[in-house]
């Protein structure tokens, strides 16, 4: 729901500019954040009383290779009370890494994980971090645009890619 | 029975002990209850009460060593791969596998890097009951062909050196 | 580890361990799919449950990548297994929230039809399956003899028992066929009785209410925290339904109560679910009420195919959209949308960023079953023993097609 009366104003305030405010999807607003100050302004948006996003949807990592900075995370927040949504972005370079949000919202612990597994973004302060779709020894992260859609070629898959060769620390 | 196994020939004796072999195991094919995705919810239809599977004599046993035949009914992984070898191994012979649904016969729709393409890659494979998922019919005419194909294995009698091989040595 | 492994940290005064760590495995009756639990327990008391999951994980969404817009109908059906025309409307959605255009409203109401039908099917199967796993057999051959009707009508309107693909962007792919709203009704009617039949077997009696009663409790802020959703939120107490709340295709049009329950323990869970399934008929009763006759697809060559088949045969510009149609696919705009629908497990979320063409940029499925299934790890509060954790995960009911995808 596009609210126009949720008074984030008040939330951009501590972060001077680097946090920016944009209204272009038709669905909810959405909140451009640096890694840095993301934990800080999560915080904010959960404990406000005026907005309390306190669910915490989804978070999706995004892989837009070749173009840079080239990950990107994108938090869906649902306010209970007040009922709006609210789309949280953090751009990341490459090799990317990003607090994790787990001291904001429990949920967020697999979540990252899944992130970290598919797309190799590694989050700071997570108490578990490891593979969650893929088993343990498994070598790439699946769902980088540079990672084939049939896998490498290996003992066990006959109809995989062959792999290109390394360059140099891969 | 290993001793016994493929020592006589054909007369009227083992073809008929034979017979009686085969109907009894034929009669009691028991799976284990391994769904994997959603064929899984196909096969517990055809359990239940419309399709009935217990006329068949197909009793689900939670146990790999007490089934006789494992139906594999979805996706294999790669990560699930060697769980479905470890139970194929569990069971005791005389096993059977039945490959249901595309997934399992040859990956599905699934091409991609986690998916084992077919799950005859894992285990041999007797009978693939093909569809998306099977309709609980087919899963029931996939039992019928088993039993059909159970009916006609040579278990005291000697093989036919032109025979395929019901399981790879 | 397939065996339990006793460590030898714990001992008693007998010097004996009782330290615990158990595999259930994947191949278990009741793990409802292909989750791996490992157990660390003190004898019977259990201390830590850690799920291991991704022994389904297929690469759904890296296949959506590849496919079409309208090929990715058929994958969508294959995440939340047991109701496949809910996870196909909020895909849907999502398209058509991009694209900036609505269903007509025929096909609005048959596409609530559909979702409410499969959400009776998918709660069917776990009203019948939690009882099962606690040891109430029979339950779940009732159940599925109802759902058996329910797929019964799902192939009667659009073709197959499961994996329906029935939503279209724009619409639905048919019209219901004749007679179809009086064989709803019917099913409608004799549906009814038979719930109260699964409360009367079920609500009193001792052995289940003692597996499930006050076993596996979260606090309404614990749940939101968790981030659990549908069914499994409401019965603790916190009363949110998107349907309700953020109403999307008719449901602003039809009159339903959201069941929420107190004590959020696994007979909450399945109560609610029980009681949604009521509230699921008159959803379905005002629909066939109040549908109006009109097209199912939208009027736009671009994007579904035409309405009026015999155009194919007369129009040339008909027959080349259809065959652009077919072999490229529309393209979508390119930006981002979010689409929120309340399916049957919970919030099924269905974030799309697309770059102008054919194909998705990125579609993420916000899996609800995925995220109630973490709440087995979390939350093991008055799950004392290993019984226990089976009630527990009974009542998240996860789907292991969509928390793997």
């Amino acid at each position: 729901m596009v609210a126009d009366d949720m008074p984030l104003a008040a939330v951009l305030q501590p972060f001077d500019q680097r946090v920016s405010l944009d209204h272009s999807a038709a669905d909810m607003p959405c909140l451009l954040v640096p890694p840095a100050d993301l934990v800080a302004l999560c915080t904010q948006l959960r404990d406000d009383p005026a907005l309390r996003f306190d669910f915490l949807s989804d978070i999706c990592a995004v892989d837009i290779f070749p173009k840079t900075p080239r990950f990107m995370l994108v938090y869906h927040l649902f306010s209970v009370p007040h009922k709006w949504r609210l789309r949280v972005k953090c751009c990341l370079g490459d090799p990317a890494t990003a607090p994790t949000v787990i001291p904001v919202w429990t949920t967020a612990n697999w979540h990252e994980r899944e992130a970290y597994d598919m797309y190799g973004i590694h989050f700071d302060g997570h108490p578990d971090l490891r593979r969650i779709y893929m088993w343990d020894g498994f070598d790439g992260f699946p769902m980088r645009r540079d990672f084939p859609l049939r896998g490498y070629r290996d003992d066990y898959n006959p109809m995989g890619v062959e792999r290109p060769p390394e360059e140099g620390a891969g | 029975m290993a001793v016994l196994s493929n020592r006589f020939q054909d007369n009227v004796f083992f073809t008929n002990s034979d017979a009686i072999i085969n109907w009894s195991r034929k009669s009691s094919l028991w799976p284990q209850t391994f769904g994997i995705a959603c064929c899984a919810i196909e096969m517990i239809s055809a359990g239940c009460a419309r399709y009935d599977l217990d006329r068949f004599g197909v009793v689900f046993r939670p146990s790999p060593r007490q089934s006789d035949v494992m139906i594999v009914a979805g996706t294999v992984t790669r990560k699930m791969a060697p769980i479905v070898r470890r139970l194929y191994d569990q069971m005791a012979e005389p096993r059977y596998v039945i490959a249901m649904g595309t997934c399992a016969i040859s990956g599905g729709v699934y091409n991609t890097y986690a998916v084992v393409q077919g799950v005859d890659h894992v285990v041999p494979v007797d009978i693939h009951v093909a569809g998306c998922p099977p309709r609980p019919e087919a899963l029931l005419h996939g039992f019928v062909q088993l039993q059909e194909k159970i009916t006609g294995t040579r278990v005291l009698r000697v093989k036919n050196p032109d025979e395929p091989a019901m399981e790879p040595s | 580890m397939t065996e339990a492994t006793v460590i030898n940290e714990v001992t008693t005064d007998t010097g004996l361990s009782r330290e615990v760590l158990l595999n259930l495995g994947p191949q278990h009756p009741s793990t409802h799919g292909v989750l791996r639990l490992l157990l660390q327990m003190d004898g019977e008391i259990i201390e830590r449950v850690e799920p291991h999951i991704g022994l389904l994980h297929r690469g759904t969404e890296k296949l959506f990548e590849s496919f079409t817009y309208t090929q990715i109908f058929p994958l969508t059906d294959r995440l939340d297994y047991l109701c496949p025309p809910s996870n196909n409307l909020g895909y849907a959605l999502a398209v058509e929230g991009l694209l900036g255009i609505k269903a007509p409203e025929r096909a609005q109401y048959i596409r609530v039809i559909m979702a409410e039908l499969s959400r009776i099917s998918g709660h069917l199967l776990i009203t019948g399956a939690l009882p099962m796993d606690v040891g109430a057999m029979t339950s779940l051959l009732y159940t599925m003899r109802d759902r058996e009707m329910v797929m019964d009508l799902m192939e009667m309107i659009s073709g197959v028992r499961m994996h329906t693909s029935f939503c279209r962007v724009g619409g639905v792919r048919e019209d219901l066929p004749e007679g179809a709203e009086a064989r709803i009704l019917e099913f409608c009617d004799i549906f009814a009785a038979r719930i109260s039949d699964y409360e009367t077997l079920l609500e009193n009696n001792r052995i289940f209410l003692a597996r499930v009663e006050n076993i596996g409790n979260i606090t309404g802020e614990d749940a939101i925290a968790l981030g659990l959703s549908g069914p499994n939120l409401r019965a603790s107490g916190v009363d949110w339904d998107i349907r309700r709340d953020e109403p999307y295709e008719i449901y602003g049009q039809v009159e339903f109560d959201v069941i929420t329950r107190q004590d959020g323990d696994c007979y909450d869970r399945w109560k609610c679910r029980v009681d949604e399934m009521r509230e699921s008929l008159r959803i379905i009763r005002q629909c066939i009420g109040q549908m109006p006759k009109g097209d199912i697809l939208i009027d736009d060559p671009k994007i579904a195919f035409p309405v009026d088949k015999d155009l194919l045969a007369h129009s040339m510009e008909t027959h080349i959209h259809h065959f652009l149609l077919s072999a490229n696919g529309f393209k979508v705009p390119a930006g981002e949308f979010y689409s929120a629908t309340e399916a049957p497990k919970g919030e099924l979320g269905y974030y799309l960023i697309s770059d102008g063409s054919e194909k998705p940029f990125r579609l993420k499925v916000r899996a609800p079953s995925f995220v109630n299934l973490q709440a087995l790890t979390e939350r093991t509060t008055n799950i004392k023993y290993l019984a226990d954790v089976i009630a527990m995960l009974g009542s998240l009911d996860p789907v292991m097609g969509e928390v793997d995808k």
